[in-house]
Order: structure tokens, then C-alpha cells, then sequence
């Protein structure tokens, strides 16, 4: 390859050494990461491979379409709940099943608790350690601390005495020589930049935000049974209103609204006064690290998600916003429509597929054919079983490359993010230049890896507050006298068409989610999903579009290409999920049968 | 490497009291369901023993059990990680990655030879040598093999490691499979459920740590401090399932009312877990509590054993008022759930089932 222009404008050059990052941790599921760097150690070329596959859409052929969100709840347990609502909602679509508005405010409460947990784990427990040295709290004044802490927020554990109390507790950690999950990182490398005071704030909310995370998810418990994983319903939510008659204590009550209620207060709090602070201080001191942008200045896409009204998909109903935006242009925000067969696309010339007819095709989900053909590609150094490095020329990936109108495409917050603000969304508009007036950035600062952390901790604080909207809006219509949860009059299968097919999608923490579904005979004919970490850690396409993840580390300075530091910090800004990206497959090359969606 | 430390002195120095040492010592015994004088025991087993090395592989998973094991919150998993044991790799929350990830599992096959534990999220996939779970470019089966050649004994977190779970579920595409079929010469403590339990994980891993040895497991090889009575046998709608009121389609007066879910598809009575008793998320509420019916998720090859929403065995029994004798409707209904699992001819539940209490044919 030596030296080439992607035709989406990116300058790709192997000659350097490479560099190779697998396992990628502090991820959900399995993934690698290759790139060349030059002589200045500065990254030239960029191949992320999903290093996994499950085939969960095989196992939901012939299975009642009731049962599909459970199967597909499984695809993730980190985004727990996302695939579920997308597949009540596909079904729900497949069916013409309209949900009370109830159910939507309870399904909306259960992923706005989502985003607000999902994404403080990401922020504090996957991501925090690239930024912040932990053995460099160490040598923190606690006073300093202190002082820091206080000067930021309102957050009551700021004392002295409680920094003092959480560095001997490190200090002992680290003297016990068992360092656990601190083992053999990259403490001490240049870089790092935050003083010890802010590293120690920081290593203190990541035990906080530890312990906190888990009541956030007790929203989930209340509606559906237990986190992670709970419970869902073709039709609505499984959980019954009972205000006030007999039997109430077995139902929603003001018991169980009331625990919710204190839940969206503390969530709020929380993000308000730790993450976001936090996410400020931290980010004062990288902003020189502008790198990571990648697709983001070019194109990005949202779904759209959070009806404001059940059984509304559009803009008038969207929290936030559908749309795509190409080649940076924020005048123009195209409409995405999941069921357009020219718009969703999936290729395979570099993903370990192929496709009988034309290789390089692109297919639309409802046409969608998945036959493994896994080989290392001629250039691939190593063997099946121990690989040392791939061939980006031929197939290097189990992930599919999904395009919109041919685009490689980024999704998530700072996707969503971009949207809204071009869309014109008063909120969100706020909040981003909130912000960057207070670190003194200018807008194309958040076409970045930090502007990309940057926007996941805004929408947290969004998704926190949000919840507090929604619950009002459930506790006013059930005051106004309607406490159906769930439609039941098209649940026996006797009352659907023979042959339907429905699409449900959205925007899950990590970005644009779709299922689509085809029901014969009251059986799941076909089902295909196409996910978030799918777009953004896709391989290379057939004219060799390279995808999100790839596009995001070029030209990054490393510090030092043994400690990859600088690489996690950008994969992580994106919050990879490879057990969801990596999910389509037929047994032994069996050919699924093709899905048709209207 | 310093010296390693015992539990106990790694505690006091987080600043714990000698008197609230003891009190978390009878707290654990409680919450495994021991006696107060196991707490000595616990005690005593903390203030003589380092730290004990613990390594969490991920194969083919969906990464709930270590969702579920950071919502523990008696112990919380931040105290488990940081004091109670050394989570020295866990691809999911470790600082290191790449090589220097893959340094430490040679570091601790040199240090520990022997004396960690293994603890397996996920499974590994057989067809075409194990190339659809692959971690440092090598196959998910050969690292799980390597590491379990060197370990204590092996946790095998959650219904994939278990059994084989969602992945294994027909057809089965890459050929997916528990620990055991793998790994043949190693205790294995399975802790199934879908995800398991957070306090039922923290609980089995802080018991072996704090005993020095395998929880009693029941011939499939669960513990049977959690794993050897029905979801059914100490659900708190029980009395509606005995009294004959059923909740017969979702959100309709019975559900309000909270009766019993049986009727739409609850796989309580063929399920052995700790859902009705320890609960979820801080002992909150458990499925059945809000309002839907058991997956039956800590069960082998649940996912092939008919809908969520067909009641076991299909039969129609239907509620003769509350008038009826608890006895009748409820051993009515006993019998016809048990006629309903055996027709799956799936082994491991109905005999279980069919037994009044399990332990007593082991």
C-alpha cells in the first residue's frame, strides 16, 4: 500500500512500524487495534478487527417474536435493555401494536437510567484511566485537594480529612505490592498531565462513582425486575399501576414512584456535582490534545430517540433528534430513514462474509445474506490461531461495514450531539456552548476525542434531568386517571397477519441502533440488527472508505508506542461494545434467508 | 513485591475497626446463610491470609456478570476489589492493555502457580479451531485452557460458563460451550443465572476466599447455599398460587392486585435460584415482584425450553375462587407443572423438581 488517499479523505501510509493493541480493554467484548507509526511516532494507518461473533439472529429463526428482546437483551450486558426495546418496539411495529402512554414513560425512564449509569461507568471506570495516573495521587496534598474539589462543586465529601482517608487507602493498595486492577499500566508516562491533586480527586470519584452507579440502575429493578438485564413486554412494560385499590403493594404505588422519584434525585445530583466538574477539570488540563476528530468533523448520524408521545417516531416527538450530516456541512441535516433500502447498507469486501452474487455489494438489512468466510488475508503475518498481525487489504474483521448512502458514518453522544445542535435544539445547543465558553474552546474543538468524552458527559447530565421531565409527565397522567401499562388486545397470535415485517430503532449510549423483523406464521422468520459499534468500529469498505475508529486515530502523536495510551483514550472516547457489533451470522455458512421490511 | 499481606491487615489499614471487621465477619456469615459462630471462623480465616490472586477471563459473553458483580452492594465490589481480593486481570476493568495485559497472566502463572482462581465469564466456541473469540490473537479456548492448567480452582460466572447459554441455544452457530467441556481436571463452581445474582457472585467468591475452600455444590455442581430451593418454594406470591388467583393476562386485575404470574409463563417452580430470597440490586425486587414472570435464566438450556409466556406444561388449570383449599389448587398445580417439564424431556430440572428435597438423592 505504501501511501493512499481514502476516497473519504484520509491520508493512509504502512511503511512505519507497527503497533499492535489487542486485547483492547476497559471494552465490552473483543477487540483489536493495528496501526504504523512514523518515525516521529505519529500514527499513518489505523485497522480495528472485531475479534468476536456469537450469531444471535440464527438463534432467534422459527422462536415466538414475544420472546426475541430477551435473546437480544443478551447480545449486551453493558448497554443492558437497549436491544430488548428495539426488539418490543420492531415487533410492536411488525404487528401495528400501539403501547399506552405509560409504557412509554416507563420505557423512556428505564433508558434515560441507562445512559445516566452507562455512561458515568464509561466516564469513571473505562475511560478515567487514560487521563488520570492513579499512582500520582500518591504524592497529593490533601489540603490542595481539598481546595481543588471546593472550588469546582458543591459536592459535600470534600474535606481534608476525606482525601487524606482515600490516599492512606491507595497508599496501603499500592504498598501491599498487589496492585490488582492497576497492574502493569502506564503510571508515570509524560502523558499524563494532571497534577496529583487532580488525579486524586479524580481516583476518588472512580471509587465514589463506583459504588454510586448502582443505584441509578434500581430504576430498572422497580420497572423491570432486576439490573442488569430486566424484564420487558411486547405491548407495553410488565408492571402494573395500583395506586390506590386493593392490592396496590403488589403493583407501582407511591412507594415504589417515590423510590424512583429519589433515584432521579441523587442521579442528578451526582452527575451535576461530580461527573461534570470532573469532566471539566480534567479536560482544562488536555486541551492541547486536540486529536481523535476522525469522522466526526465530516459525518455523523443520529436515529433519534425518546418519543415524547408512544408510537411516535418523528422530530415533533424526538427528545433528541433524528438526522445525518455529510461532509461537515451543519447547514443541511439529511432525514435518516431506517426502512429506505438505498439508505442502511452493509458490506463485506473487508469483514469475514461474503456475499454469492457481488462481492462488493452493498445490502440493505431486509436483503441482508451472511455467510462466514473467515481467511487471513495473503499479507497477514502469523497463523488462525496466533495472529501477529492482519492484512487491512483483505478481510480482517467479523464486523460488517455499514454505510449510510454509501457514507461511513460516526454515531453516539457526540454524533447526536452535532445533530441536535444543528438541528437547532435549544437544550442542547445551551449546554455545548455552556461549555466550551468555559474552557475558552471554539467550536471545532469538539470535533475531537475530547469533545466526544466532552458530549457523553453532557448528555448525562441531559439524560439525568430528562428523567425528571418524564417522571412528572407520568405522575401527571396518572393523576389524570390513566394507569393502563400494557396493550394485550393483539398478544395472542391468532390476531396477526401471517407474514409481517417491522422495524424498531433508536439511539442506544453508544449511538444508532436498528432491528428489523420478519414474522411468518407467528414464528420469526428473519432478524437482523445493525448496532452502534458496527458503524464505529467498522473495517474498511469496498472502495475503501475506512470507518470511525480507523479515521479517529490518525495523525495522533504517541508518547511512547510501546504504552499505547494514546490509543485507548480515542477507542474509549467511543465507548466500544464488540459482543453488540459482532452478532450476524448463519451456521456453516448457511445463507439466512433475506429480510423484507415495509 | 512487598510481602504479601493478610485480608485482615489490608483492612485495618483502609482504616476498618477491629469492631467493624468482626461485625462484616458475622454480616458474611449471615448473608450465607451460616451461623454466628461461622463469624469466628471468617474472622480468623481473614487475619491469617494474603490476598488471594483472582483472574476474570471473558469469552464469548455479553460482559452482565461483570455488570452484576459491580451492583453488589453487600459487600460492595469496590471494598471486594480493592480489599478483599486481588483482581489481577479483568480485561472488562484493568488499567493494561495489550502485552502489557498479557504480561500479567505470565506473571501470575510464575508467582501463583496454583493458587488463584480462575474466574470464566463467557464461553468458548469450538467450530473452526475457536476463531470466533479471539484475545491477543490467539483463540479464547487456548487462553482458558493455559490459565486453568495453573489455577486453584475455576468460577464459572453466569449461565454461559454454566451451561452454555444464549450463544449455545439452537443451533448452537459456533459451536459454544461451558467450562466443563472443556476443562476436565479442575473443580468448577458454577454460578449460573443470566446474569447471577450480584450478592450471590460477591457471596460464593468471598466465602471460598474467606473458608479457603469450594462452597458445598449440588450435583450439577452449583452451591447449594443459593442454588438448592424453587424461586417458587419462597416466592411471596405463593399464597396466590395455593389460593388459585392468577394473574391471566399482563397489566389485568390480578396484576394489579400482584397474584400469582404462573399462569403467563412464570418458570419459578422448575427454577433453582435465590431471586425470592436475596433479591435484587440491594434485595429491591426481583422479577416476579415487578410484575413479570421468571425467564428461568439460572436454568441449562433455558433458552430452548419453549416461550417465556407459556405456562409450564401448558395445562389450562383454571382458579376455583378463593374458596378452594390452598392444598388442592396448589398441589393441582404442582403436579401439572411437573408433567409439563418432564414433557421436555430436559434432565437436570425435573428431577429436581420431582424431588421434595434435592440434597436428599445426591
Amino acid at each position: 500500500m505504501a501511501s493512499i488517499t481514502t476516497p473519504n479523505g484520509f491520508n493512509l501510509d504502512d511503511s512505519g512500524q507497527r503497533v499492535v493493541v489487542d486485547p483492547v480493554t476497559r471494552i465490552e467484548g473483543h477487540l483489536r487495534i493495528e496501526v504504523n507509526v512514523d518515525e516521529n511516532n505519529v500514527i499513518q494507518n489505523a485497522v480495528s478487527t472485531g475479534n468476536m461473533w456469537r450469531g444471535l439472529e440464527v438463534i432467534l429463526k422459527g422462536r415466538d417474536p414475544r420472546d426475541a428482546w430477551a435473546f437480544v437483551e443478551r447480545i449486551c450486558g453493558v448497554c443492558t435493555g437497549v436491544h430488548a426495546i428495539q426488539s418490543v418496539r420492531c415487533v410492536e411495529d411488525a404487528l401495528g401494536i400501539q403501547i399506552p402512554t405509560n409504557a412509554n414513560h416507563i420505557r423512556n425512564l428505564m433508558m434515560l437510567a441507562q445512559y445516566t449509569q452507562d455512561h458515568l461507568v464509561h466516564f469513571y471506570h473505562l475511560h478515567a484511566l487514560d487521563w488520570v495516573d492513579v499512582v500520582s495521587a500518591l504524592s497529593a496534598d490533601p489540603k490542595a485537594t481539598s481546595q481543588l474539589q471546593q472550588s469546582i462543586s458543591n459536592w459535600p465529601k470534600s474535606s481534608p480529612g476525606y482525601f487524606s482517608d482515600v490516599q492512606n487507602k491507595l497508599k496501603r493498595f499500592v504498598e501491599s505490592g498487589q496492585l490488582g486492577i492497576f497492574s502493569n499500566a502506564y503510571w508515570g508516562s509524560p502523558a499524563y498531565k494532571l497534577p496529583p491533586e487532580a488525579n486524586l480527586m479524580a481516583v476518588t470519584h472512580y471509587l465514589e462513582a463506583l459504588d454510586f452507579q448502582k443505584e441509578i440502575v434500581k430504576i430498572h429493578t422497580v420497572f423491570g425486575g432486576r439490573n442488569p438485564h430486566p424484564n420487558w413486554l411486547v405491548g407495553g412494560a410488565p408492571c402494573s399501576i395500583n395506586m390506590n385499590d386493593t392490592g396496590g403493594v403488589g403493583a407501582l404505588n407511591m412507594y415504589w414512584m417515590n423510590l424512583v422519584s429519589d433515584i432521579i434525585t441523587q442521579s442528578i445530583q451526582f452527575v451535576d456535582q461530580v461527573y461534570i466538574p470532573d469532566l471539566k477539570a480534567i479536560a482544562s488540563f488536555y486541551k492541547d490534545w486536540g486529536f481523535g476528530g476522525g469522522l466526526s468533523s465530516k459525518n455523523v448520524m443520529s436515529y433519534g430517540d425518546f418519543p415524547r408521545f408512544a408510537n411516535q417516531f418523528d422530530n415533533d416527538s424526538f427528545m433528541l433528534p433524528q438526522g445525518a450530516i455529510l461532509n461537515g456541512d451543519l447547514s443541511t441535516v439529511y432525514d435518516v430513514d431506517p426502512r429506505d433500502p438505498e439508505q442502511v447498507q452493509e458490506f463485506v469486501t473487508h469483514s469475514w462474509y461474503d456475499y454469492p452474487g457481488d462481492p462488493n455489494a452493498g445490502l440493505h438489512p431486509w436483503d441482508g445474506i451472511t455467510e462466514p468466510k473467515f481467511e487471513l488475508g495473503p499479507n497477514a503475518k502469523g497463523t488462525k490461531t496466533k495472529i501477529e498481525a492482519h492484512d487491512e487489504n483483505a478481510k480482517y474483521s467479523w464486523l460488517k461495514a455499514p454505510r449510510w448512502r454509501g457514507n461511513a458514518m460516526e454515531v453516539g453522544p457526540l454524533a447526536r450531539y452535532i445533530v441536535a445542535y444543528a438541528r437547532g435544539n435549544e437544550e442542547i445547543t445551551e449546554q455545548v456552548d455552556g461549555l466550551l465558553s468555559d474552557l475558552d474552546l471554539p467550536v471545532t474543538a469538539l470535533f475531537s476525542t475530547l469533545g466526544r468524552t466532552a458530549a457523553r458527559g453532557l448528555e448525562t447530565s441531559w439524560a439525568a434531568h430528562k428523567m425528571r421531565t418524564v417522571f412528572d409527565e407520568m405522575m401527571a397522567n396518572i393523576k389524570a386517571g390513566d394507569s393502563a401499562t400494557a396493550n394485550m388486545t393483539k398478544w395472542e397470535p391468532e390476531t396477526w397477519p401471517e407474514d409481517a415485517k417491522g422495524v424498531g430503532y433508536g439511539e442506544a449510549p453508544r449511538g444508532s441502533l436498528g432491528h428489523w423483523i420478519h414474522i411468518k406464521d407467528a414464528k420469526i422468520e428473519n432478524y437482523q440488527c445493525v448496532v452502534p459499534s458496527t458503524w464505529n468500529a467498522s473495517p474498511r469498505d469496498h472502495q475503501g472508505n475506512i470507518g470511525a475508529y480507523e479515521a479517529a486515530l490518525l495523525g495522533t502523536p504517541m508518547a511512547d508506542p510501546e504504552q499505547p495510551l494514546e490509543i485507548l483514550r480515542t477507542i474509549h472516547s467511543f465507548d466500544p461494545c464488540l459482543a453488540c457489533a459482532t452478532h450476524v451470522i448463519s451456521p456453516d455458512g448457511e445463507e439466512l434467508t433475506s429480510v423484507k421490511v415495509r | 513485591m512487598a510481602a504479601r499481606e493478610t485480608l485482615y491487615e489490608v483492612m485495618r489499614q483502609h482504616g476498618i475497626t477491629r469492631r467493624s471487621f468482626l461485625k462484616f465477619c458475622s454480616l458474611t456469615a449471615a448473608g450465607l446463610g451460616l451461623g454466628p459462630e461461622f463469624a469466628g471462623k471468617i474472622a480468623y480465616a481473614l487475619e491469617t491470609k494474603p490476598r488471594t490472586p483472582v483472574i476474570w477471563l471473558h469469552g464469548l459473553e455479553c460482559t452482565c456478570c461483570t455488570e452484576a458483580f459491580i451492583r453488589s452492594g453487600n459487600p460492595l465490589a469496590s471494598d471486594v476489589v480493592l480489599s478483599m481480593i486481588s483482581l489481577d486481570y479483568d480485561d472488562t476493568l484493568m488499567a493494561a492493555a495489550g502485552h502489557q495485559a498479557e504480561e500479567i497472566l505470565k506473571q501470575t502463572i510464575e508467582k501463583y502457580d496454583g493458587e488463584f482462581i480462575l474466574a470464566c465469564e463467557g464461553n468458548p466456541p469450538l467450530n473452526e479451531d475457536g476463531v470466533y473469540c479471539m484475545t491477543g490473537g490467539v483463540p479464547y479456548l487456548d487462553k482458558l485452557k493455559e490459565m486453568a492448567a495453573h489455577c486453584k480452582a475455576i468460577v464459572a460466572w453466569g449461565s454461559c460458563a454454566s451451561w452454555g447459554c444464549v450463544q449455545a441455544a439452537k443451533p448452537n452457530p459456533t459451536r459454544a460451550v461451558p467450562i466443563h467441556k472443556v476443562i476436565k481436571d479442575k473443580p468448577i463452581v458454577k454460578v449460573p443465572g443470566c446474569p447471577p445474582i450480584p450478592e450471590v457472585m460477591t457471596g460464593v467468591l468471598t466465602y471460598m476466599i474467606a473458608f479457603d475452600q469450594l462452597p458445598e455444590l449440588d450435583r450439577q455442581g452449583r452451591p447449594k447455599m443459593f442454588y438448592s430451593q424453587r424461586l417458587h418454594d419462597k416466592c411471596y406470591r405463593r399464597p396466590h398460587f395455593d389460593a388459585g388467583q392468577f394473574v391471566e393476562e399482563f397489566d389485568d386485575e390480578g396484576a394489579k392486585k400482584g397474584y400469582c404470574l404462573y399462569k403467563v409463563g412464570c418458570k419459578g417452580p422448575t427454577t433453582y435460584n435465590a431471586c425470592s430470597t436475596v433479591e435484587w440490586n440491594d434485595g429491591l425486587s426481583w422479577p416476579v415482584k415487578s410484575g413479570h414472570g421468571c425467564l428461568g435464566c439460572a436454568e441449562d438450556d433455558f433458552w430452548d425450553k419453549g416461550s417465556f409466556y407459556s405456562a409450564i406444561g401448558k395445562l389450562d388449570v383454571a382458579p376455583t375462587g378463593a374458596e378452594a383449599t390452598a392444598d388442592q389448587i396448589g398441589g393441582v398445580l404442582a403436579g401439572a407443572a411437573a408433567i409439563g417439564v418432564a414433557a421436555h424431556a430436559a434432565g437436570s430440572a425435573i428431577s429436581h423438581m420431582t424431588r421434595k428435597q434435592p440434597e436428599e438423592t445426591q
